[in-house]
């Protein structure tokens, strides 16, 4: 009887945790169970497969980085990064403290507080670079965008702008980096700088490779705006800005998001050659330290901030793509 | 007759192509009185929807024109509200905002803003459309769709109404729906209503008149037929009715024997006499949708 009543209770339980992951999900548990199973195989397979691949590759940095030193080393970073954490704190204590005795000797003593002067640590580096790449992405939705809305509905000036946009759309962001770098040096002189000027050599780059997937999506839709509602558009005679605000935009609001998604993951990745490149802050430097720094872990740290990477990018475009479901008519 | 309230006067229509000027309309003249219901019938390709885009101002007659009331026609005004015939609503507005976009946009001045809302909704009332004013026009069938697209031309209170085959993309039951609906409405208002139609029992339903187009290139007005069947007209009691029977005669004569295609396989076999007996297929057959060479304002905007 006892039992009984156990397993009742049981599949009780499992009758309820069904109901709340079908609410939750919005989906069975067992299509559920089958989405998940064949990207759970696949990933096993890829790590088994590097499991046993990685020692046969010999570098004069030791054997290939397997799953489980990158694991280990992920750890490791996330253990030092705590590390630094409680050094920063304590170092802001111990000057707090410091100051404190100071001005109870001499109230109108100058007092200041030092920023704790260690090196970023990788938890850092990922944020500045995500800093870095969503300023140099908003940069350039903000000039791609207006942009691409005038080149969609003057004919004219599309003609005159598309060669441009075809010759400076395949460009690399090595090539522009020196040439970025130079001017940010040569315009950008000032004594108390809002920004380092290897944060904005890297913003810039960013921009400049990433806007043209937005500037040309844009035009293309806006240049696609179904005729029958350009017609509806001169029948109630609406004037240019209306035009643009209740017609155009709306209209091509899913084709300008495409392009800001190819555009984000663009950033993305100029972003990590440009901090490569010009030594700014970010997950870029940090590969570039550790290969220049040749330890024996260093190739399985590398490999660390590649998964980051990789997962990071991943995540931009999952918000690309809730922003746009928000946003979007069509969705 | 009273003073004509639109008049299309010698109306030439050419097109650049590269071939050359291409005349769509030669010699168009139309005289239309205020509360008429006109519908411009003819082959595809003869220049309906030219006529009706000049008369909307979105196409600008190479020679002659169009004067609306003692003013010429140059550009589009809501005073000449066109249905289109895909509806053409914007699919990011719901229902109630397409409404609202065109009533905004011609009484933001003379109406307030209770005014405005109690105007848009008795017009979607008009066409039975004020139970879905949430619903966007994805979410809605193609005959509900082209409703809310008639309530949002009448929403403009235009003095012509101009309807490029509004009809056309439905069924023949929403069809008939929406006719007899278009019918109450016309005669409720008592509005200028110039529609294009290819289907002939439409035409003389709805028609006070029926204006029929000879074959392009350099199409012209051929025929005029004055249908004087009494109001309000019944589409079941009329379909017997032999001055009914004898109207539909005459469009489907100067259709299928005098305007014929020449040198087309798939026209030559249609036989007059089949047609008379079965108008309605052969309607949808023989005098196909073509809007890449009826409408050439679609490609040019």
């Amino acid at each position: 009887m006892t039992t009984l009543s156990q397993t009742d209770s049981l599949s009780q339980g499992q009758r309820w945790l069904r109901a709340l992951t079908e609410t939750l999900t919005g989906m069975d548990m067992a299509e559920t169970g089958r989405q998940l199973l064949l990207p759970a195989i696949g990933i096993v397979l890829f790590l088994g497969f590097w499991h046993l691949a990685a020692p046969q590759v010999q570098t004069s940095l030791g054997a290939f980085p397997g799953p489980t030193d990158v694991w280990e080393q992920s750890g490791q970073l996330w253990q030092e990064h705590s590390n630094q954490r409680d050094r920063a704190a304590q170092f802001v204590t111990m000057q707090e403290e410091r100051n404190e005795r100071i001005l109870a000797e001499n109230p109108d003593a100058e007092v200041k507080i030092r920023s704790y002067p260690g090196a970023p640590t990788f938890i850092d580096q990922i944020f500045t670079s995500l800093g870095t790449v969503l300023a140099g992405f908003v940069l350039a939705t903000i000039i791609a965008v207006p942009l691409g809305i005038v080149i969609g509905l003057n004919r004219h000036f599309s003609a005159a702008v598309n060669p441009l946009i075809q010759i400076f759309k395949p460009v690399s962001p090595l090539a522009w980096l020196p040439l970025v770098t130079m001017v940010v040096s040569a315009t950008y002189v000032s004594d108390d700088p809002m920004f380092e000027k290897s944060f904005l050599t890297s913003m810039i780059t960013v921009t400049l490779c990433s806007l043209w997937p937005t500037l040309i999506n844009t035009s293309v839709g806006v240049s696609a705006v179904n005729p029958d509602l350009l017609n509806v558009s001169k029948v109630l005679q609406l004037s240019f800005w209306t035009h643009v605000r209740k017609v155009v935009l709306p209209s091509s609001v899913p084709m300008i998001f495409t392009g800001l998604r190819v555009s984000l993951g663009i950033a993305w990745m100029v972003l990590i050659a440009a901090e490569m490149l010009a030594q700014s802050p970010g997950l870029g430097k940090f590969v570039w330290d550790e290969f220049q720094n040749g330890s024996s872990e260093s190739l399985s740290r590398i490999m660390v901030a590649v998964l980051a990477i990789g997962f990071i990018g991943f995540l931009l475009d999952r918000i690309m793509l809730l922003i746009q479901k928000k946003v979007a008519w069509n969705e | 007759m009273s003073k004509s309230h639109l008049e299309l006067t010698n109306v030439q229509m050419a097109f650049d192509t590269k071939e050359g000027p291409f005349v769509a309309l030669e010699n168009v003249d139309l005289k239309i009185r205020k509360g008429e219901f006109v519908s411009l019938i003819g082959h595809s390709g003869c220049g309906k929807s030219t006529v009706l885009n000049i008369v909307a101002g979105l196409l600008q007659a190479t020679r002659g024109g169009c004067v609306l009331d003692g003013h010429e026609v140059n550009t589009p005004g809501p005073e000449r509200a066109v249905v289109f015939q895909n509806h053409s609503l914007m699919p990011w507005l719901t229902v109630y905002e397409n409404v609202e976009l065109a009533v905004q946009q011609v009484f933001r001045k003379t109406m307030s803003k209770s005014e405005r809302r109690d105007w848009i909704l008795h017009n979607l009332k008009l066409v039975n459309m004020d139970h879905a004013l949430d619903k966007r026009p994805g979410e809605i069938s193609g005959g509900m769709a082209q409703r809310v697209g008639i309530a949002r031309a009448l929403a403009m209170k235009p003095s012509v109404l101009l309807m490029d085959e509004p009809f056309g993309a439905l069924d023949a039951l929403t069809r008939a729906h929406l006719q007899d609906s278009l019918m109450e409405i016309q005669q409720d208002l008592n509005s200028t209503v110039i529609m294009i139609t290819h289907d002939v029992d439409e035409a003389v339903l709805l028609s006070d008149r029926i204006v029929m187009m000879t074959n392009g290139p350099a199409a012209t007005i051929g025929e005029e037929l004055h249908i004087e069947l009494p109001r309000p007209r019944n589409r079941v009691t009329l379909a017997d009715h032999p001055e009914y029977v004898r109207y539909r005669q005459a469009v489907l004569s100067f259709l299928y024997e005098k305007q014929r295609f020449p040198g087309k396989g798939e026209k030559g076999k249609d036989k007059p006499a089949v047609e008379a007996e079965a108008p309605q297929q052969d309607d949808d057959t023989s005098v196909p949708e073509s809007d890449d060479a009826e409408s050439p304002v679609r490609r040019i905007a």
